[in-house]
């Protein structure tokens, strides 16, 4: 089966200064990535500040295009942003962000903005009706869909954002902290809704996300990023139920969770990792509680440990993989 | 049992008559850990602002708050200015807006060591480098001529904990002190503040939506819904059986690393505050309600040793399997 996006090596530099007159010098944030996801499939990108994990979806969609690497989209490669054949491809690709206030008009009600993918891509038909049947698809009623942005609650605006996504019948939706401004109960109704659109529509899916409990939730399969690289790919069951890269172990025993706690907590030390300045060797070794002086100096390529799952750290090989926790 | 720390009785706040908080009685013994949640709204930090009379003007606030069992709301604004990063410290969720960006973080410690303990000079260099160890600062003496932006948010938290901890205080107030941090800075923070507690004796508020972080921090917790407090108990048992339908609904709704079970959602939304439902204010969301749920706004009492409930149901087993449905009519689930 062809993979429905495929990205290949992909890297992308930004250029950023110390201050005033600092010397301009790039910032890798990311650095050499081949993610893939089929249709029908949910992949999971789990990382903290500064990971890449954005730049990655924003590449996923080409909205950016990468340095290095490449990016395919049903097999073809991906067009440069802004021209013809990209708009044209948009329709088939479509995203969902954090903030929905910020996605949406003020000034026009919510059932005008659903149905303006259609207007702009010149899907003719009754559009009032497709827009009414999107909006109940998301769980809301017409009367919702007159009001504006200002009088819906924080996850029904993000119902229409989704609902605006999936009205040009997308086959690849990128989601990028869809649920991270919204309180729990809520987040659970939106939560669900994604996972029943998704199964219905067969639709591929990058959910990307700082939430480790939410990703577990959505995800067939989780890519775990460290300072732009995947340190560790696999199975959302695999990879939650036996984690094996030291810093996917502790970004797991550190999600807090009022059940009985099954490992021991691992608390790194140090700070976030900073882009600007990429330790030597393994990019996590500083804060790494197991690192070698291997670690220190040689950068570790992501390799196969178990079917299905890789993971890039010196110390995992199939012979040592951790039992489950 | 001992006298508490501090106590609010009868709580009320409004803010242009709307209600934000409804009637909160709530105690914090010395040296206990006690979590505070609820979703955006609650009124969960909104009744720890109006007891340290941090509200606007336009905020009306009523009802009684004790320290040691002398009333602090009537207090002098000197006298309240003492208590404030004295005997209570607060942090918040966002450090890098709490802290002056134009002063370096030696001014900022200096100011409350010379405010509240009356320091001055060596002294206070020699204090706020051990207060910057205290709380994990790497290189803290460099640290200190340091300004807010050139550190990262986990930093910025650690030296508003180091400033809150400079007037010794008997209890310390965190409002999210951890939401806008990643998780393994997260980790880092809350093990802090775990251990401080600990060594210093010091009595800790925490509040947070996250049930989780909640859970694992506190020795007592108090679920908040529009305004006021639904259930209180231990932590451990609160959370393992939950008793108010809205408690039971948060900890379903709140996805686990260990299973993919679907979640349940609470379906609806949070009451507008100006538009209050009759009787109970959980009513319309509630998967159990009734017509006795109509009636009254049920009051909180005592269920169990250490236990409070607010239901007018509160004999209902929410034991059973976790999926409740919310469609399904109330005499069905509760049969």
């Amino acid at each position: 089966m062809t993979p429905l996006l495929q990205l290949r090596d992909v890297a992308r530099s930004y250029v950023t200064r110390n201050n005033l007159f600092g010397q301009a010098r790039p910032v890798r944030a990311v650095d050499g990535i081949s993610l893939t996801v089929n249709a029908g499939e949910t992949l999971g990108i789990v990382g903290e500040s500064g990971s890449g994990k954005s730049t990655l979806g924003r590449m996923a969609l080409g909205l950016e295009l990468p340095d290095e690497g490449t990016v395919t989209f049903d097999d073809a490669p991906m067009p440069a942003p802004g021209s013809a054949a990209w708009r044209t491809l948009r329709r088939q690709m479509q995203m969902v962000f954090q903030d929905p206030l910020g996605a949406l008009d003020r000034r026009l009600p919510v059932l005008e903005q659903i149905i303006e993918p259609l207007v702009i891509h010149g899907i003719d038909g009754d559009q009032r009706s497709a827009g009414l049947a999107a909006l109940a698809s998301v769980g809301l009623s017409a009367a919702q869909g007159a009001r504006h942005p200002h009088e819906l609650s924080g996850g029904q605006r993000q119902r229409v954002v989704i609902a605006r996504a999936l009205i040009t019948s997308p086959r690849l939706l990128v989601c990028d902290e869809p649920v991270s401004a919204l309180d729990v109960s809520i987040q659970a109704q939106v939560v669900n809704l994604l996972i029943d659109l998704q199964a219905e529509r067969g639709l591929g899916m990058v959910f990307i996300s700082h939430d480790l409990r939410v990703v577990r939730q959505i995800s067939n399969r989780v890519a775990v990023m460290y300072l732009g690289r995947v340190v560790e790919e696999a199975a959302a069951d695999d990879l939650f139920r036996a984690p094996q890269h030291p810093y996917t172990r502790a970004l797991v025993s550190a999600a807090p969770s009022p059940g009985p706690r099954r490992v021991e907590r691992v608390i790194l030390t140090g700070e976030p990792p900073n882009p600007a300045a990429r330790p030597e060797g393994c990019a996590f070794h500083p804060r790494c509680p197991v690192a070698t002086a291997r670690c220190r100096t040689e950068a570790p390529a992501p390799a196969r440990i178990a079917p299905g799952h890789t993971a890039a750290c010196h110390l995992l090989t199939p012979a040592a993989k951790v039992a489950a926790r | 049992m001992k006298t508490p720390l501090v106590k609010i009785e009868g709580l009320n706040v409004a803010f242009d008559g709307a209600p934000a908080v409804r009637g909160v009685d709530l105690a914090v013994h010395p040296g206990e850990a006690l979590g505070l949640v609820g979703e955006s709204g609650s009124g969960k930090s909104v009744t720890w602002l109006a007891a340290l009379r941090l509200l606007p003007g336009k905020a009306s606030v009523q009802g009684r708050v004790s320290l040691d069992g002398s009333d602090i709301l009537s207090l002098p604004v000197r006298e309240m200015e003492r208590i404030r990063g004295g005997r209570i410290g607060i942090i918040f969720q966002d450090p890098s807006s709490a802290l002056n960006p134009v002063l370096s973080i030696r001014r900022q410690i200096s100011e409350v060591l010379a405010l509240h303990r009356g320091m001055s000079g060596s002294e206070i260099r020699a204090e706020a480098k051990r207060l910057l160890d205290l709380v994990g600062m790497p290189d803290a003496k460099g640290r200190l001529d340091s300004y807010p932006h050139e550190m990262s948010g986990g930093q910025n938290q650690r030296v508003m904990i180091a400033m809150a901890l400079a007037g010794q205080p008997d209890l310390l107030i965190a409002d999210e002190p951890t939401t806008a941090l990643d998780v393994t800075i997260q980790a880092q923070i809350l093990d802090l503040l775990q251990q401080i507690r600990r060594e210093m004796g010091m009595a800790l508020v925490l509040i947070s939506h996250d049930l989780g972080v909640v859970a694992e921090n506190c020795d007592r917790v108090a679920v908040m819904y529009a305004g006021r407090i639904v259930e209180s108990g231990p932590a451990a048992t609160l959370f393992d059986t939950p008793r108010h339908p809205y408690a039971r609904g948060l900890i379903d709704a709140l996805p686990t690393l260990d299973d993919t079970q679907r979640l349940v959602a609470i379906p609806g939304v949070v009451p507008d505050p100006r538009d209050m439902p009759r009787g109970c204010a959980f009513g319309p969301r509630c998967a159990y309600a009734g017509p006795e749920c109509l009636l009254d706004s049920p009051p909180l009492r005592a269920v169990a040793p250490g236990r409070r409930l607010a239901c007018a149901r509160h004999n209902l087993d929410l034991a059973g399997p976790k999926s409740t449905t919310p469609n399904s009519t109330p005499a069905e689930v509760v049969s």
